[in-house]
């Protein structure tokens, strides 16, 4: 198990566990992390798990892919370090990874 | 107000579960039009994921969003449904024991006897730029749809977003503009290559303007728009002058008028009971995501079920006289003639 904290808009951080494999948005949504919609299932095809990845965290979890690129377009407040959760598959490298979740989804 | 157009059933949604019931309302006999508010049938498969594979449709190993469309319509196709495309339904009214008088926001009118709500995740709706106070410019100087070009003629427009629709509008509404100026987060487009080679040459020309960056705040007064402020990839802020904004951000599921029509809701969700998944109003049914009860999946699958079980308590209302037998398509032939198989 690998350890994701999610800190919300106020400044608040939750910690879950989530298994290799799974994506950073299933850690949330199985653990109702709130901001996260996902309304679209994991499917790259909306904008609604979109978070910030923390500054230190921005080399190992890597850039979108120009699909995901197309997708962040809707995304509200998107910024250098925005991703869709749903695109990053979670693994030992990740453990103890910090990502902010946005004022709201799009 | 127009003629209504009469019909057994009136489906809320063309997403699957919507088409599915076609199916299964056609076998006993019941006709059916559909209102989607989308300008294509398929729901979500067809705007969220054409392309995706869905892997858990019983007996179809893999199948992509549209192919699910396509052969669901295919397999509806003896019951000639009338399909309502572009239109949301803004309200029903109770005429009959049961019966309907719905109404779209085209001002189309129908009655009929049942009423199936299969609207997945409500309607789809533009999404609202995250722009602080854009609601007081919204349909005076903010619009999220181009009706009528000619509205635009002479404006100076702001066109945000780097999509078709976003590109297209660039290009059509160029020769009837005063000026334009599209704005897009990044020097990438998803639009179509050719639009976008396009729109580069009209700004190589000099006769629009490309910037890169995001509308941070909108600069009027009483609904009138003067200009944009635009934060740049680089973080330098600029002033965009424009009377006129067309922010083109996709589509997001709301649950829209969904919420007046008399329906109980838990969640933004309609309750159902599970014989016949039949709402708190006689003869208004809901089947597929939009509804919810003990144990609730929101799979595709669940909608197809719902949807045949559905059929056999609509046909109760819709033919109260008529027995109605149980059979199956292997070996009826009365199924298998509606069909057109036998």
């Amino acid at each position: 198990m690998t350890k994701i904290n999610f800190v919300d808009h106020s400044g608040e951080t939750r910690t879950v566990e989530v298994e290799n494999g799974a994506t950073v948005m299933e850690a949330a949504i199985r653990n109702a992390v709130p901001g996260i919609e996902a309304e679209c299932g994991g499917a790259c095809a909306c904008a609604t798990c979109h978070v910030y990845i923390d500054d230190a965290w921005t080399e190992k979890v890597g850039k979108p892919t120009p699909m995901e690129e197309d997708m962040l377009d809707f995304g509200y407040d998107v910024r250098p370090n925005s991703r869709l959760s749903c695109q990053i598959k979670v693994s030992d490298e990740l453990e103890g990874l910090v990502v902010t979740v946005p004022e709201r989804q799009a | 107000m127009n003629e209504a157009i009469k019909t057994d059933v009136l489906i809320i949604g063309a997403g699957p579960c919507g088409l599915f019931a076609v199916f299964e309302l056609g076998l006993l006999d019941m006709k059916v039009h559909l209102v989607d508010i989308l300008d294509k049938i398929g729901g979500q498969c067809a705007e969220l994921y054409p392309e995706k594979p869905i892997y858990d449709i019983p007996g179809i190993p893999l199948v992509t969003g549209q192919g699910l469309t396509e052969a669901l319509l295919e397999q509806i196709k003896p019951f000639n449904p009338t399909f309502h495309l572009n239109e949301m339904v803004e309200s029903i009214e109770k005429i009959g024991d049961p019966g309907f008088r719905v109404t779209t926001d085209a001002g189309k009118v129908f009655e009929c006897k049942v009423v199936v709500v299969s609207a997945g995740g409500g309607s789809f709706q533009p999404k609202r730029p995250p722009v602080p106070g854009i609601e007081a410019y919204e349909n005076t100087s903010v619009f999220y749809a181009v009706r009528k070009m000619e509205q635009f003629r002479d404006k100076e427009i702001l066109i945000v977003g780097g999509g078709d629709s976003a590109l297209d509008w660039t290009l059509n509404l160029h020769p009837l503009a005063k000026r334009i100026t599209l704005l897009h987060r990044r020097d990438e487009f998803r639009a179509a290559p050719h639009s976008v080679e396009q729109m580069r040459k009209l700004v190589a020309d000099g006769t629009m303007d490309l910037k890169i960056g995001q509308v941070t705040a909108l600069e009027g007064a009483d609904g009138k728009l003067t200009g944009a402020q635009v934060k740049g990839s680089d973080n330098t802020m600029s002033t965009v002058s424009c009377d006129t904004m067309l922010p083109f951000f996709g589509l997001t599921m709301k649950l829209g008028p969904v919420a007046n029509w008399g329906l109980h809701l838990e969640n933004n969700l309609i309750p159902v009971e599970t014989a016949s998944f039949e709402t708190n109003v006689p003869g208004i049914f809901a089947i597929g995501d939009i509804n919810t009860y003990p144990g609730k999946l929101k799979l595709i699958l669940s909608g197809f079920h719902e949807g045949a079980l559905m059929a056999q308590k609509a046909h109760r209302y819709v033919y109260p006289d008529k027995r109605l037998v149980f059979q199956y398509t292997t070996s009826s032939s009365s199924l298998q003639k509606k069909l057109g198989v036998n």
